[in-house]
């Protein structure tokens, strides 16, 4: 058995109560006080998650541009230094390696946030790509990464309001931190990139700062509801982007793997798709229940929001569309389901 | 807001940590503190159909929580009278009272004699010791 790696926040997680378990290769907290106390502080205050299993890959040099661009899905060339963007690193066939944001850092030099169940698989699958002028680097060892989400995450950092998908460097009581406009629950927030060796200071300040504590289990239900894909439940290599709901993040008049596959999928339109959907009677879907005569359930849960049960999954492109009853084989029983649009769960007013 | 731990004296217990309150040839079920805490806040309870019947040591149900799901395992073998229909609408009230109004069904005992072999605090709490 390997041994599980841990953050530099381990002993924090466990001198608060964290019940810890095994996620990709890290003894990580999945909940604290309880999953859905944590995800309700998320909607309503603030919560922050210690996210520093999650790889960084850093690329630099004159060619990084170009090795990216035939990477990754989307347009580089549309990132400016201080933007960010959310991006697939994507096969032969137009499947996902990784789904991934990547930080303009400088001119030449960009910084790759991948999922910590990938961090190996991606670098080396860029590392295979490198040109000459281009280096990769996995640099996720240097870096901790904590999330802090809400609607009152920004104002209990003493942070300003400014724009998704930009970062800059800051301090917060004294840490240096790299704030990233990015999140993963579909609230206002930051993900905060500091010094491995910092970690324990910037999270005891933001807990000061009365931020909750927030485990892998409320990251799975917040990011359920507002339908972000999960890589390895949601998303694979094993369907296209444009199956997968990401058209949206490749750019099919740029040059990169699997662009013909794509462009393809796109013309012709795809045979199945990830749809939302919400039980419409009492039961909680989980990841490889069948969708009757359909598809599968990819992701599935209790939404702590809507009181419901709550899932994607793949289905036939000709029932697809919102609306449609669905009925997913829980353990053998039929419970009926109806597909949604993208978010399952809208704050009211939003 | 979740009950702090305790096992009840007059109770009988189960391994798989349920347990039962009989009375006369009937008896309560539930799941112990030790389960409701392992499994978390519970948001669904799969209950059996009033009427049927369940086996000593075989799943009756399913309780689950965010995360995971969980057999509920029969203690006792007998028929299904009552379901707690409270459970059904509000499965956290296992957390917050799990050996009163968190209990899940009400059975008519096949075999009285079954409850011999049940657990009693003392043997219970060296299953906990073991966990």
């Amino acid at each position: 058995m390997q041994t599980l790696r841990r953050t530099p926040l381990f002993d924090r997680h466990v001198a608060l109560g964290a019940r810890m378990v095994p996620f990709a290769g890290w003894e990580m907290p999945v909940q604290y006080e309880g999953v859905i106390e944590e995800h309700r502080a998320v909607r309503t205050d603030a919560g922050v998650f210690d996210v520093s299993h999650m790889g960084e890959i850093e690329v630099e040099g004159p060619t990084a541009r170009d090795l990216l661009q035939a990477a990754l899905s989307n347009d580089i060339d549309s990132l400016e230094p201080g933007g960010a963007q959310y991006t697939l690193l994507t096969t032969e066939d137009g499947g996902i390696v990784d789904d991934l944001i990547v930080y303009r850092l400088e001119g030449f030099r960009y910084l790759l946030v991948v999922n910590a169940s990938n961090r190996d698989a991606a670098y080396a699958w860029l590392k295979d790509r490198e040109l000459r002028g281009s280096d990769v680097r996995d640099v996720s060892d240097d870096y901790a990464l904590l999330a802090v989400q809400g609607p009152r995450a920004l104002e209990r950092l003493g942070l300003d309001v400014a724009k998704p998908f930009t970062f800059a460097m800051g301090e917060i009581d004294g840490v240096e931190v790299m704030v990233n406009r990015t999140g993963y629950t579909g609230e206002q927030g930051v993900e905060l990139a500091c010094m491995a060796e910092d970690a324990g200071r910037l999270w005891d300040a933001v807990l000061a700062r009365g931020v909750v504590p927030c485990g892998l289990g409320a990251r799975d239900t917040l990011r359920l509801e507002v339908c972000f894909p999960l890589h390895g439940n949601d998303i694979g290599p094993q369907w296209d982007a444009i199956s997968s709901g990401l058209g949206w993040a490749c750019a099919l008049d740029t040059e990169f793997t699997g662009v013909e596959g794509l462009r393809a999928v796109k013309e012709h339109g795809p045979t199945r798709k990830l749809v939302p959907f919400v039980m419409t009677e009492k039961a909680i879907p989980r990841q490889g229940m069948p969708i009757v005569g359909l598809g599968e359930v990819t992701s599935g849960s209790h939404s702590p929001m809507l009181d419901v049960g709550i899932g994607m999954g793949y289905v036939d492109a000709s029932a697809s569309k919102s609306g449609t009853e669905i009925v997913i084989d829980v353990r053998g029983k039929p419970r009926h389901a109806k597909i949604v649009k993208k978010p399952i769960y809208k704050k009211e007013g939003a | 807001m979740a009950a702090s731990e305790s096992y009840p004296e007059d109770l009988l217990y189960h391994h798989e940590h349920d347990w039962a309150r009989i009375d006369g040839d009937e008896a309560v079920l539930g799941i112990t503190w030790y389960a409701q805490d392992s499994l978390g806040e519970l948001v669904h309870f799969e209950p059996p159909a009033e009427g049927a019947t369940i086996a000593r040591d075989a799943s009756y149900g399913e309780v689950e929580s965010v995360k995971a799901v969980s057999d509920l395992i029969a203690p006792l073998s007998g028929e299904v009278l009552e379901v707690n229909a409270k459970v059904v609408d509000a499965p956290e009230t296992v957390n917050e009272d799990p050996y009163g109004d968190g209990w899940l069904i009400r059975i008519r005992l096949s075999d009285r004699s079954q409850r011999d072999q049940l657990l009693d605090l003392a043997g219970y709490k060296k299953v906990l010791d073991e966990q």
